[in-house]
């Protein structure tokens, strides 16, 4: 049925696959996609260079699925122009198949193959794939080579998912949700595996809902809302946030009240919060009467927009109502220092 | 590798996952034997008239339970296991990859009529030993033979085709067992037609293609008439099947 042929036969072929000389890894111009008059994906627009990590960000029904699995080749378009290794994976599916390596969301596998037999399985599809140990060990389930996949934990078997994708040496891999509903270890897990995949120099196209994953992972992100990018760049600057005015909080004992140029509304934890002109000076000032005046200044903190914090903004939603693991709002981003993105990652593990 | 090769590799993976399995691969063998031991013994020993002629009941329920174990071998366990794969995303998967579809189907089906093959060997050899029933030789084997291949691999049609009607694997064997099961007793393959089975059921017998196919199979054992036309129903209704699949078969997961 579709046995290999059709380089030569496909007109549309790329000329070069590798390196900097091919197409783009990832092309697409105002995709379209309907489920019963509604539109999933609204005009979307994407670039992905080769050997990038990008991060598609969005909430649950964002259309980030979607529109992965119309560039997977899984699904049709109902609109739009895209290039996926140069290839329409609408029309050029059975090329495209060859050069590209998908995690899904949730996927099973033969429960009674051990993982070396089910790497070496899925590599012998591909006409040329990547030798079965060196996949086992880019993945880290060297221990459980031998094992039957039926008796993985759930972060390894979500690494023999990554490795089944690699099997075949693809140049893109697509990742969808690595780590929905992984504890913190079985998430850190998954993520060294993912950083490991940039000094293969793949490109990977990765969906998440999590921002420190996006944070820590993605060379660039798209936050994806209704359909639509609604922001594009790099997670440190996303939407400007590195020039964002700082927020100075602070909470002060009672009976004592800060001046009235260096305090704002206070908040239901007690803290007051402002954002200065001039953070330096502010602080100067602020600090400078609270020596004066020996009030003890609890909990002081500069902020900065998190990724969350535009994340949502951009979004639309409310924190915590789920668009992030609870209880990390507050964490990773909202460190102190700006372009602090990713520093303080190591602390979920 | 090209398909075929694709397809051989899959055989040996399916096969493999087969025997790593010894509960399922166990009572896959043991259940048509069950059968086999439990209607003898319940019916007792007495005599079915088959056309001119006349066989124990003994010889008779080995020709069925011969039939009744490659039905399942083939109907049930492909629409089941198929439907778990698809809602476990196995067959997502699988096709996200160049594996050619057909290959991975037709793997399955292939380890489907080795299974049957072996089914049959099985309780040929139990009948032969313990009832002393006649097995298929020469030209017989032949075509006995015949109706085993076309009949093992309609029923896997059959079987795929089942899936897309089944919304979730937890139905699949409830929804399976309702079609197979009044068929199977319509098609007299666990208590034999007499001259009293009203002709609503003849009809039906002579529509579906369970009963063909065991008259097929019991020509073999028995030694009665072998009708061509019951290999071609058989084969019309894999035809039928086939198509229906390739039209209806999904690769992912009903959505509720």
């Amino acid at each position: 049925m579709t046995t290999p042929a059709g380089e030569t036969g496909a007109g549309a072929a790329p000329a070069s696959s590798t390196g900097d000389g091919g197409p783009p890894a990832v092309h697409v111009r105002g995709l379209v996609k309907a489920y019963s008059g509604v539109r999933a994906v609204n005009g979307i627009d994407l670039d992905i260079r080769r050997g990038e990590i990008f991060a598609l960000l969005g909430p649950n029904g964002a259309g980030k699925t979607t529109t992965v699995e119309i560039l997977e080749g899984y699904r049709s378009r109902d609109g739009g122009e895209v290039a996926v290794l140069g290839y329409d994976p609408g029309r050029q599916r059975a090329p495209l198949k060859r050069k590209i390596g998908i995690v899904l969301q949730s996927t099973g596998v033969e429960p009674y193959l051990t993982v070396a037999e089910t790497i070496r399985m899925y590599a012998g599809f591909y006409p040329d794939p990547r030798p079965v140990d060196e996949v086992i060990s880019l993945v880290g389930l060297e221990e459980k080579r031998d094992s039957r996949v039926n008796k993985l934990s759930g972060g390894q078997q979500r690494r023999l998912d990554v490795a089944i994708a690699l099997a075949g040496n693809p140049e893109l891999l697509f990742l969808d949700e690595p780590t929905t509903g992984f504890d913190p270890s079985a998430r850190r897990e998954a993520w060294e595996v993912i950083k490991n995949l940039a000094t293969l120099g793949k490109t990977v196209l990765l969906t998440t809902h999590y921002m420190d994953e996006a944070q820590y992972l993605a060379d660039r992100v798209a936050v994806i809302s209704a359909g639509r990018i609604v922001a594009e760049g790099d997670p440190a600057t996303l939407a400007n946030r590195e020039v964002a005015r700082a927020r100075i909080r602070y909470r002060v004992p009672e009976g004592t009240t800060p001046p009235a140029g260096l305090a704002g509304p206070t908040g239901a934890d007690g803290f007051i919060e402002f954002a200065p002109d001039d953070v330096t000076v502010a602080l100067h000032q602020l600090t400078g009467w609270a020596l004066d005046h020996q009030a003890s200044l609890d909990g002081l903190e500069v902020t900065r927009p998190s990724l969350e914090d535009v994340y949502l903004s951009l979004t639309g939603a409310h924190s915590g109502d789920g668009a992030g693991p609870a209880g990390e709002r507050g964490g990773p981003g909202r460190a102190g220092a700006p372009g602090g993105a990713g520093r303080e990652q190591g602390g979920t593990a | 590798m090209n398909a075929a090769a694709m397809t051989a590799s899959q055989v040996r993976y399916v096969n493999k996952s087969f025997w790593r399995n010894p509960a399922s691969a166990f009572f896959t063998f043991a259940f048509p034997l069950m059968f086999l031991v439990i209607f003898t013994s319940l019916l007792g020993h007495y005599t079915v008239h088959i056309g001119t002629r006349s066989v124990s009941s003994a010889t008779y329920y080995v020709a069925s339970m011969a039939s009744f174990a490659v039905i399942t071998a083939c109907y049930n366990n492909i629409a089941i296991q198929t439907t778990f794969q698809r809602d476990a995303g196995v067959l997502k998967r699988t096709n996200g990859t160049p594996l050619p579809s057909g290959s991975f189907l037709g793997a399955r089906v292939v380890h489907a009529l080795f299974i049957s093959v072996i089914l049959v060997v099985i309780t040929a050899a139990f009948g032969r030993v313990f009832y002393g029933a006649d097995i298929p030789t020469g030209l017989t084997l032949l075509r006995f033979g015949v109706m085993l291949v076309v009949g093992a691999a309609a029923f896997c049609a059959l079987g795929l085709a089942t899936t897309a009607a089944i919304p979730n694997a937890d139905a699949s064997a409830a929804i399976v067992n309702a079609i197979i099961l009044p068929l199977l007793f319509l098609s007299g393959i666990f208590i034999p037609f007499g001259n009293n089975t009203p002709d609503w059921i003849l009809w039906i017998a002579r529509i579906f293609p369970v009963k063909h196919f065991a008259d097929g199979m019991q020509a073999g054992f028995l030694g009665t008439a072998f009708h061509w036309t019951d290999v071609l129903v058989v084969a019309a209704w894999g035809l039928a099947g086939l198509a229906l699949a390739m039209r209806f078969f999904s690769w992912e997961p009903r959505r509720a």
